[in-house]
């Protein structure tokens, strides 16, 4: 279980926390630490010639196998990366400076309205810098990018598309994308998809190869591996200009001598998350169906944004995300932290300040819905227990916000 | 008791935030995000507004151990301080924003929810000191002569102070630094903020400048900018000119930019500013007298004043205590008459009333009279 948290002031209520948050992320593995910690207590760099270097060489080759081999992969297509932002950043800004320099007309990026900020600054930042036409693919009320709207944003002009990217499954509301069905498509015209896996993997199955993706991110903290150390999976016939220049370390595409506890970690830890996953998915579904019901229950107008299914290729099996009209996420999370439940309101901060989530209003939610949001999140450490401690304090606190709602809209001019 | 400890990023609010820790209160601190467009970075030692300011807050939460939010307060602000501030200048008057922030974000907006959320006060780092006497609650100026804050206060009602927490009044600045630094709170020698917080360059007139050019510019006036306008003396003669009354202030003598020397070598003060006419009047430093005045919108936190009474009254932040007469004329009216001449007072500025230290209530200066 986790570490006991840090002493703070959290009253007589408080019963020790109960955490709802494996999407930020979850505790690492027992494995992936004994993995990582083996490693740094031995010196060597990858890159050097000697024995220290390729004792380490090796231990960054097995890793690499071990990665390609649980995700339907070929070694020559990982590349290790920092994590999953920097893996996003290599595949939108590398893919499209290589394919406008192939081919300047190339400046059109095809891109969900519900991508994780990863995905979306880059996009935007190309747009704002580097002569970028984003193309915002629409999603229905569920969250999911339909094929069609695909094939209809690349006709309305294929050879200026210079890639599309729509993400696996979405962090907030837990959406699977059908990105297989969209790799197809973008094919037939010959057009790179890249694939921000970073919440499938470990709770989904993900063959990179069978989803026929040129593309595909992943980060080690979401299924039990270390934080800092993640990767790019990339077909050998994508041309990705590098983002980070230096030694070339990685297909000379990627620089930066490489982290070798890290990598240990990453794939001890991703090995255990996909030999588990059907098992785990199944427990998690069950779990997080019982968490849904029963907040239903206890508040009755809650709205369960996303897919309602829980089929695995409708919604993330840890994911359950609500609205709870009249209260502001952000007053709620506080209540239930207060309570000892830590969850997220799903949305990323500006600063520290909640904004209203632009995946909830890229469904067609309004902006007090957007803002009423909170995103319980389950992993590999979860249990009845945790669903029950939510349960106790959650309409209490549901209550108590809706107040606090209240007099903030009373208040407004 | 559940506190709420709004925590700026500076020293005294971190202290202050500690001291409610350490007197066994279950604290929560909460920085108040004020501005729409956060700047990442302080520039030098103004503000409490920015994405570091938050950083600061939040470090400081996280060495006390105590929970720590950012609430979005960036369009009430905006609303009912900013744009007070900017109608106020244009009106000719001289607001205070920072008075304005207690009255309306501090302890309405903020303290309004924190009630909601079942919080029993909120603490700021203040200078003042609440003291619990049997008649009620009476608040106090601060034993630091130097940092008393109770002026910025003066506009809380008895129901907002009864809510409200100021753990700093009975402790000199100095002593705050060293308590900072010895509970190991990294803002202990972060310099203190001044001027207006959402104004981070201090050019107060450039800011408004570009407030009201923009509003002009959607208001279709063809008529040049709209905005400049004459200086004139006592007499009516044209002395100067003026971009924009704007900016303007009862008792500035800098920043007028006369051609023209006075016929008697003195310097001259701004009198009066009229937007209508968009009239800036100056003269010499005795034309600035001033003896007595009319308060509007009086707020009381002590028993209201019953006929004449006599008390003291302050004019503006920072200014001395002055021995005044001050009477009720109906319940939004308040008179006050100065029993010596006082220099430079700006309508839009309060007049806080003083029983010794004790605040008694304020009042907005609506006129003065010499």
């Amino acid at each position: 279980m986790l570490a006991p948290a840090a002493p703070d002031s959290r009253g007589p209520d408080f019963r020790g926390p109960v955490y709802l948050d494996h999407a930020a992320t979850t505790p690492m593995v027992p494995e992936a630490i004994e993995a990582m910690t083996r490693q740094l207590a031995v010196a060597g760099n990858p890159s050097s010639l000697h024995a220290a270097g390729r004792a380490a060489r090796r231990v960054v080759e097995e890793s690499r196998e071990a990665v390609a081999q649980a995700l339907g992969a070929r070694p020559s297509e990982v590349v290790f990366t920092s994590g999953g932002t920097e893996a996003d950043n290599l595949a939108i800004k590398g893919v499209f400076w290589s394919r406008r320099a192939a081919d300047p007309r190339r400046t059109r990026i095809l891109v969900s309205a519900v991508e994780h900020h990863a995905v979306f600054d880059c996009v935007e930042w190309l747009a704002a810098h580097d002569g970028a036409s984003p193309v915002w693919l629409d999603v229905d009320e569920v969250g999911r990018v339909r094929p069609e709207t695909v094939r209809a944003a690349i006709d309305e002009d294929p050879a200026s598309v210079a890639l599309v990217s729509v993400m696996w499954a979405n962090n907030e509301v837990g959406t699977v994308q059908p990105v297989a069905e969209i790799a197809k498509i973008a094919h037939e015209y010959g057009i790179p998809v890249h694939c921000d896996a970073v919440q499938a993997v470990g709770q989904l199955p993900v063959d990179f190869a069978a989803s026929g993706l040129d593309a595909l991110s992943l980060t080690g903290h979401k299924f039990g591996g270390p934080v800092g150390v993640g990767a790019l999976l990339v077909t050998r016939d994508l041309a990705v200009t590098p983002v980070l220049h230096g030694g070339g370390q990685e297909r000379e595409i990627r620089s930066g001598t490489l982290d070798t506890p890290a990598i240990a970690g990453f794939a001890a830890a991703l090995r255990l998350a996909v030999d588990r996953q059907p098992l785990l998915a199944e427990q998690l579904t069950q779990l997080r169906d019982d968490l849904i019901s029963r907040v239903r229950a206890a508040v009755p107008d809650a709205v369960l944004n996303g897919d309602p299914a829980s089929d695995l290729d409708a919604r993330l099996p840890g994911n359950a995300h609500f609205s709870f009209p009249g209260c502001e996420g952000d007053a709620l999370l506080m209540l239930l932290d207060a309570r000892g439940v830590e969850c997220s309101t799903g949305s990323a901060c500006t600063a520290g300040v909640a904004r209203p989530s632009h995946v909830v209003l890229a469904m067609g939610a309004d902006d007090d819905l957007a803002r009423a949001t909170l995103r319980f999140s389950l992993g590999h450490t979860s249990s009845e227990s945790d669903v029950d401690a939510l349960l106790g304090v959650l309409p209490g606190a549901v209550e108590r916000a809706r107040k606090a709602g209240l007099v903030s809209a009373s208040s407004k001019r | 008791m559940k506190v709420l400890a709004a925590m700026s990023g500076g020293v005294d609010s971190a202290v202050a935030a500690a001291r409610a820790v350490a007197a066994g209160h279950d604290v929560t601190g909460v920085h108040l995000a004020l501005s729409k467009s956060p700047q990442s970075h302080r520039s030098g030692a103004r503000g409490c507004c920015t994405v570091e300011d938050a950083r600061d807050a939040r470090r400081a939460a996280d060495v006390l151990g105590i929970p720590f939010y950012v609430w979005d307060l960036a369009e009430r602000f905006d609303a009912d301080v900013v744009d007070d501030f900017v109608a106020e200048y244009a009106a000719g008057r001289t607001p205070n924003p920072c008075l304005r922030c207690n009255e309306r974000i501090k302890f309405a907006a903020v303290l309004d929810k924190a009630l909601a959320l079942g919080f029993d006060a909120v603490c700021t780092g203040h200078y003042a000191r609440l003291i619990d006497a049997p008649t009620g609650r009476e608040l106090h100026r601060a034993v630091d002569p130097g940092k008393d804050q109770s002026y910025v206060l003066g506009v809380l009602t008895v129901q907002q102070l009864a809510h409200a927490m100021f753990p700093l009044g009975d402790t000199a600045k100095a002593q705050v630094r060293v308590e900072a630094a010895a509970r190991g709170l990294q803002v202990a020698d972060k310099p203190d903020s001044h001027d207006i917080c959402f104004i981070a360059d201090g050019d107060t007139a450039g800011f408004l400048r570009n407030r009201l050019l923009s509003e002009h510019a959607g208001s279709g006036d063809g008529a040049g900018d709209g905005m400049s306008g004459e200086i004139v003396d006592v007499e009516g003669n044209r002395v100067g000119a003026h971009e924009g009354v704007f900016g303007f202030t009862v008792g500035q003598r800098k920043g007028l930019r006369i051609g023209t020397p006075a016929p008697d070598g003195r310097p001259r003060y701004v009198l009066d500013v009229s937007p209508v006419t968009r009239t800036v009047t100056v003269g010499s430093a005795a034309d600035l007298d001033v003896r007595a005045m009319t308060g509007v919108r009086p707020r009381w936190c002590a028993e209201p004043p019953a006929g004449r009474v006599e008390c003291l009254v302050q004019l503006r932040a920072h200014g001395d205590p002055l021995p005044a007469v001050v009477r009720l004329v109906d319940a939004d009216t308040l008179d006050v008459e100065l029993l010596s001449a006082a220099r430079g007072v700006a309508p839009g500025q309060a007049v806080v009333v003083y029983d010794g230290t004790r605040v008694v209530g304020s009042a907005t200066i609506d006129r003065t009279r010499r």
